[in-house]
């Protein structure tokens, strides 16, 4: 394994994290901070285009991570994942006034997780640049409905709308698109 | 128990991405409860989430930025202890019960709910969501009869709770989701041993601004 790869170049992002859960790490927050918050900002400009707006739930965002750090479980995914759901939860909450339905691992109606997690945390690193790789080599037509749908913030038969193709090719696009990244990927669940 | 219908990946995507509308949400995440496979399959999507917005934009510097949520941080430390943060209270469930968060939207699990008659013996809670877009119901079909009929002109999201149905061969048991769109017509029937509790999550039905055209929707037919 001597291929150096583009995480060795980056911070160990969940280094940082673990610092600021552990104990507060203002300078890992710091450096945490430099690298997401423009990220975020411009996720939540893509919805709203209000920078005033954007930069505010970009701090909210920020101040989430400060706040649940501690919570953060890398055999789920990596930092970024993490920190995406957190803004995506919080943008649902400023612009569509929605609740977002959401399980409850502790309810006990809960089916807990069938398959042990083995060496998690590495799997998730591995996973995360295996998936990097697949998304950069999706045709170009799968990889902006993705970017559209997890960016704009609109519904299947919106964007259709706007790219002027038929809700079912939108669909049809995604499921190719979802079903090769899904295959690169480990036991990512397996179902038809 | 094993799911054997499951969340389809538009849905899926849309839920992981965040633009999937309230009343859809409620059927997928509760599917999610009782479907650890699917949970994989939004881990994925989720990842996906993540991997875009690494490359969404450069570094950039934000200094003021950074200047204001270090002193936010400061002040929220300085008053931590004054505000315990309130915890919601959700009602009671148990294993074979409603899961989350459909228990929370009808208020308890399956034996305290107000249900209310909509004829040959079938039962309904609507359920209210912020979205304009779904009507959602809980549906409880007593054993061995038909769904009853139901208006709609779009897509349809069955979840089974309790209980089983048959649409055609196709069982439908806990946990499984039926998803059809208006152009399939079904009868679906609950199985002869236990009355059948699904949630039922349709596109919400045109709505006409003419008080004319509202007055004959029923003969319309639309």
């Amino acid at each position: 394994m001597g291929r150096k790869t583009e995480a060795d170049q980056t911070p160990d992002m969940v280094a940082l994290l673990r610092a600021v859960g552990a104990r507060q790490d203002l300078v890992a927050f710091e450096t945490l901070f430099r690298h997401f918050a423009p990220r975020v900002k411009a996720y939540m400009a893509r919805r709203g285009g209000d920078s005033h707006l954007a930069e505010e739930l970009m701090q909210e965002t920020m101040i989430a991570v400060w706040n649940k750090a501690d919570k953060f479980d890398p055999s789920r995914g990596t930092v970024s994942t993490w920190i995406f759901t957190i803004a995506r939860n919080l943008r649902i909450d400023a612009f569509r006034r929605e609740n977002r339905p959401d399980f409850d691992p502790n309810d006990p109606a809960f089916v807990p997780d069938d398959i042990a997690p083995a060496d998690a945390e590495l799997d998730a690193r591995g996973e995360a640049e295996q998936l990097h790789h697949a998304i950069a080599a999706l045709p170009e037509e799968q990889a902006a409905l993705l970017k559209l749908s997890f960016f704009e913030d609109q519904s299947h038969s919106a964007i259709a709308a706007r790219l002027n193709i038929p809700l079912g090719t939108v669909k049809s696009r995604l499921r190719l698109a979802f079903d090769k990244l899904r295959a690169t990927l480990a036991h990512s669940g397996d179902v038809s | 128990m094993t799911v054997r219908h499951h969340v389809s990946d538009d849905l899926l995507v849309s839920y992981a991405a965040g633009s999937l509308a309230e009343g859809w949400s409620i059927a997928v995440a509760t599917h999610l409860a009782l479907c650890p496979s699917c949970r994989r399959r939004l881990n994925v999507a989720e990842c996906i989430g993540g991997d875009l917005l690494e490359t969404i934009a450069e570094d950039s510097p934000l200094e003021d930025s950074w200047a204001s949520v270090r002193s936010r941080l400061q002040q929220q430390q300085q008053k931590m202890s004054a505000e315990p943060t309130p915890r919601k209270t959700k009602p009671a469930g148990h294993r074979d019960g409603l899961p989350e968060p459909l228990r929370s939207y009808v208020g308890g699990d399956v034996d305290s709910l107000a249900w209310r008659p909509l004829g040959r013996g079938a039962y309904h809670i609507p359920i209210k969501t912020a979205d304009a877009e779904t009507k959602v119901r809980l549906l409880r079909i007593p054993a061995g009869k038909p769904v009853p009929e139901h208006g709609h002109s779009g897509r349809e999201l069955t979840l089974v709770l309790c209980g089983s149905f048959v649409d055609g061969d196709v069982v439908f048991a806990r946990g499984d989701i039926g998803d059809v769109d208006a152009s399939l017509t079904h009868q679906p029937v609950a199985t002869p041993d236990t009355d059948c509790i699904c949630l039922a999550v349709t596109d919400a039905p045109l709505k006409f601004r003419s008080w004319i055209v509202r007055a004959m929707q029923p003969f319309l037919g639309i």
